[in-house]
């Protein structure tokens, strides 16, 4: 039996097999978005709390959207939040949310660490959507579905991720992840946003700032969003990053001829990918995005749906249904 | 608390036969074979469904498609205790709209897993008609619910459970009565 | 009159290391012997425990004037005497910034009325410590500070460092520095490292403490000027420390408990390891033990940095730099020093007593007519750290609940017990 999960923070301390479980169990929720009717009853009654500190439409409507689709009801917070603004602290904001009772909450916050911090202080499932440059768990796991879907298996492919690696919490999951399954990594990007100490997050990790070296037999690239303004760094000019990094058709070619091409959204046409790449046979982009209502659906319906982690098991449940 | 079993209720030809009957009484009572189609209610009947499916094709000429329902997410009695159960894939790669389905299933008892079942069926569509064939229905309703066709009626207690124990999934062939002492 | 009987007497200055009685009248220490006796003297039996001169804290936070939620003289005061501290020099970075006679005054004042051991207050360096002009330091020498510092921030610029210095230098007065480097530093909030890659928190590299170490060394060496490094924390600081005093410059440093026991691997996403230094490296930490058992550095200094418990309690990004100290300083000297074998005992007490007193141009130490500051402890008394039995105001340690062996057992300051387990 799977070690129950309370809360969803991370990568990095899921076994292969709660992994696995996970991208099982969205199976039937992928099938479930062909349905005519999208509506479950399965979390009728029950509340989640979407409490997003930073700005994000895709993954916020995604949440939403799965509770709303497993019957449950949504309590919606869209604060921005920065360092430097003063008010109500994360931890009143929360504890505000918990007396209304949800039964759990999904959130998205520009703090490393902010999703452990709230599920150190609260009594209910955490979702981590996203916390500063740490990681961002359900991306991770919809990329993860969506090769699994195009390969068959999780194993050692040849990955690349390209961009900003430092800065990304979307790459820490995915090597978190896919090095679990003995996926060989290869991280690319300017000089400064690729340091050493990536290379210590998991066995078979390489660096290169050589976009061709790095493309060259990749059986999956994952293309990661640009934010060339930044604060307290120097700004790198974007022709800068497209001379050096942009994936463009030809450069696809390096890799291997039926690699999968991966976007965490949103992307920027022209800036790190090319368009006729974003728009060609290889890439994903869209199965992501139906992918990621199915994990969360699945990870939803788990964590949120049945019993507190701690409550004790019933006597044997009046009902000849089996399995 | 541990279960003990306490009669065979069907051997393994006997189910062949209930089989049989039940296929021939179903393509009566629906005059023909044409626009039926089978739900099996997984687990144990999706094994049934495509026996059945196979018993109508070898007398009848006729393919019925079969289609596997995983009711999961449709169920009302999802306790709030313990942890959720798995869910698994529902398997129908044939429009519901208008078509004349049967369920199947092992065992009717409570009639919560053909409610859990119906709901699922709604969602994918309008059916023209959906009747219900199970191979025991052991009463204990608490829900209006009723199978047309029916392998056999049983009178049960509340203790005892009903098992059915079919090849593809167990390993062996027969329904035993079970009843659990403390 | 107060007798200290068969206490193991450690005092640096002479040299001297047995059990011997302190007889102390009125303020000061009176005689020193063995089997003394004194008719109405009250008696403090220090039989197995150590007795040292009164403990030197050159770096603290007491947060009076203006931030009385997290601390007060009272308050930090008892705290440190807790700690064996007879005296402690606090920063100016309060509300408003010590950089004038009146605020200055203002805390002596305090100390005086409420404060349970000596406030030696430091001074700012610039006014406002914005790093623009020069801070009313003479004026504030004759209110009591005994060294100058921008602590909380570096001194602002090379140039404003060299006319700190030269004016100082003709005072008299000690120029402590805060080093970092601001563009490095920017938006930092731990050790850059394997561990700040790990947990995608701002990494500061220590380079941003070395250079503008570098930087003070070269001006002390273009001016003269005493020079003392604030809680340092990289090796590389270090290496310009040593290379400074081997050219016969006179610059000091001090390193706090917390950067001689952690490392930057041991922060999680808890802002009680969150400070300013960082947590460094396995490196710079073996670096400073080295160094603090060689004499390459002088003092032993805890940066107590008191905030109240809501202000920590937040999301790491946002939480402000500090922990406290005054209470597990000696116990951590003790575990990760002295009981393992880097130093011995008797360099410990140097670098809690003479060793900041040198760095601040005065004596310490136990001799007949000196001032009665003693520190009695023991080595191997245990005792868990618990920070809600704190007097402090503030609850941010990350030793809470760390058993330790060895605390202090009484603090003396000017012949009184301030302090007594």
């Amino acid at each position: 039996m799977l070690q129950r999960l309370q809360h969803l923070l991370e990568i990095e301390s899921l076994t292969t097999e709660q992994i696995s479980f996970i991208l099982d169990q969205s199976k039937p929720f992928q099938e479930f978005q062909r349905h005519p009717l999208k509506k479950l009853a399965t979390l009728r009654g029950k509340t989640v709390a979407i409490a997003f500190f930073e700005a994000s439409t895709r993954t916020r409507i995604s949440f939403t959207t799965a509770a709303s689709r497993l019957g449950a009801d949504t309590m919606n917070l869209q604060a921005e939040a920065s360092s430097l603004k003063k008010g109500e602290s994360l931890l009143d904001t929360v504890r505000t949310l918990e007396a209304m009772r949800p039964d759990g909450i999904v959130i998205r916050h520009s703090s490393s660490g902010a999703a452990a911090f709230v599920a150190e202080r609260l009594e209910i499932p955490v979702l981590n959507a996203g916390d500063g440059t740490h990681e961002h768990p359900t991306q991770a796991l919809l990329d993860a579905l969506t090769l699994r879907d195009h390969k068959q298996k999780l194993n050692d492919w040849n990955v690349t991720i390209l961009g900003d690696i430092l800065h990304s919490r979307v790459a820490r999951s995915n090597i978190h992840l896919l090095t679990k399954f003995g996926a060989r990594i290869t991280l690319c990007g300017p000089a400064m946003w690729i340091p050493r100490e990536l290379e210590e997050l998991g066995p078979c990790i390489r660096r290169t700032t050589n976009i061709e070296d790095s493309l060259r037999g990749a059986d999956v690239i994952i293309v990661l969003r640009t934010q060339t303004e930044r604060i307290h760094e120097p700004a790198l000019p974007v022709d800068e990053y497209v001379l050096g990094y942009q994936l463009t058709k030809e450069r696809l070619q390096l890799a291997a001829p039926d690699a999968l091409v991966m976007h965490p959204g949103p992307m920027i046409r022209g800036l790190e990918i090319d368009p006729a790449v974003a728009d060609g046979p290889q890439c994903a982009v869209l199965e992501q995005v139906t992918n990621g209502l199915a994990v969360r659906m699945a990870l939803l319906y788990h964590l949120i749906g049945g019993a507190p982690v701690d409550a004790p098991h019933p006597a044997k449940e009046r009902s000849n249904a089996s399995d | 608390m541990r279960v003990v079993e306490k009669r065979q209720l069907l051997s393994a030809q006997e189910i062949d036969r209930t089989l049989q009957r039940l296929a021939h009484e179903i393509v009566e009572k629906s005059g023909g074979a044409k626009d039926l189609a089978f739900i099996g209610v997984r687990r144990r009947g999706v094994p049934l469904a495509q026996r059945l499916a196979k018993i109508i094709s070898n007398f009848s000429r006729v393919d019925v498609p079969v289609g596997t329902l995983d009711i999961t997410l449709y169920r009302d009695d999802l306790s709030t205790v313990g942890p959720q159960p798995v869910v698994h894939s529902t398997d129908i790669d044939f429009t519901v709209d208008d078509r004349d389905l049967v369920v199947v299933d092992d065992v009717l008892y409570t009639g919560r897993t053909i409610r859990a079942a119906m709901n699922g069926l709604f969602d994918l569509g309008r059916p023209r008609r959906i009747r219900l064939c199970v191979l025991i229905d052991r009463g204990h309703r608490e829900l209006p619910v009723e199978a047309t066709f029916v392998g056999k009626n049983l009178q049960t207690s509340e203790t005892e459970i009903v098992e059915v124990h079919l090849q593809e999934i167990d390993n062996e062939e027969r329904v035993v009565l079970v009843d659990r002492v403390p | 009159m107060l007798l200290i009987k068969n206490g193991r007497v450690i005092d640096p200055a002479s040299n001297t290391d047995t059990v011997q009685d302190v007889l102390i009248e009125d303020s000061h220490i009176s005689r020193i012997g063995t089997g003394l006796s004194a008719g109405s003297a009250e008696i403090l039996d220090a039989a197995g425990l150590i007795v040292a001169p009164g403990f030197i804290d050159l770096h603290c936070h007491l947060r009076e004037p203006g931030q009385e939620l997290s601390e007060t003289i009272e308050t930090g005061t008892r705290s440190a005497a807790r700690g064996g501290f007879a005296a402690v020099c606090c920063m100016p970075n309060t509300v408003p910034v010590n950089d004038n006679a009146s605020v200055t005054r203002a805390i002596v004042e305090r100390a005086a009325a409420k404060g349970s051991v000596r406030v030696w207050p430091i001074g700012a360096a610039s006014a406002g410590s914005k790093g623009e002009a020069l801070a009313e330091i003479a004026a504030m020498k004759a209110a009591g500070i005994v060294a100058v510092s921008d602590d909380g921030k570096p001194v602002a610029t090379a140039r404003l460092m060299r006319q700190v210095m030269e004016y100082c230098n003709s005072l008299g007065l000690l120029v402590i520095d805060h080093c970092e480097d601001p563009s490095l530093f920017a938006g930092g909030v731990m050790r850059e490292g394997k561990q700040s890659v790990k947990l995608g928190l701002k990494g500061i590299p220590s380079q941003s403490e070395s250079i503008c170490v570098g930087r003070d060394v070269e001006v002390a060496a273009l001016t003269g000027a005493r020079l003392h490094i604030a809680h340092m924390s990289a090796r590389a600081s270090l290496e310009y420390v040593r290379a400074a005093k081997k050219q016969g410059l006179r610059v000091t440093c001090e390193v706090t408990p917390h950067h001689f026991t952690l490392i930057d691997e041991d922060v999680r996403y808890d802002s009680h390891y969150k400070m300013n230094p960082p947590l460094a490296s396995r490196e710079d930490r073996e670096a400073l033990i080295e160094g603090l058992a060689d004499g390459s550095v002088d003092a032993i200094a805890t940066d107590h940095a008191p905030h109240h418990p809501a202000s920590k309690d937040v999301e790491f990004d946002r939480a402000p730099f500090g922990i406290t100290g005054f209470e597990t300083a000696l116990a951590l000297g003790l575990s990760e020093l002295v009981q393992p074998g880097r130093l011995s005992l008797n360099r410990l007490v140097e670098l809690f007593t003479i060793g900041p007193a040198r760095v601040l141009g005065i004596e310490r130490k136990i001799e007949a007519g000196q001032p009665a500051d003693i520190t009695v402890f023991s080595i191997d008394h245990p005792w868990t750290f618990r920070s809600k039995d704190s007097p402090s105001k503030s609850r941010n340690s990350p030793f809470n609940g760390r058993a330790f062996r060895g605390a202090p057992a009484a603090t003396i300051v000017a012949g009184r017990i301030v302090y007594k387990q």
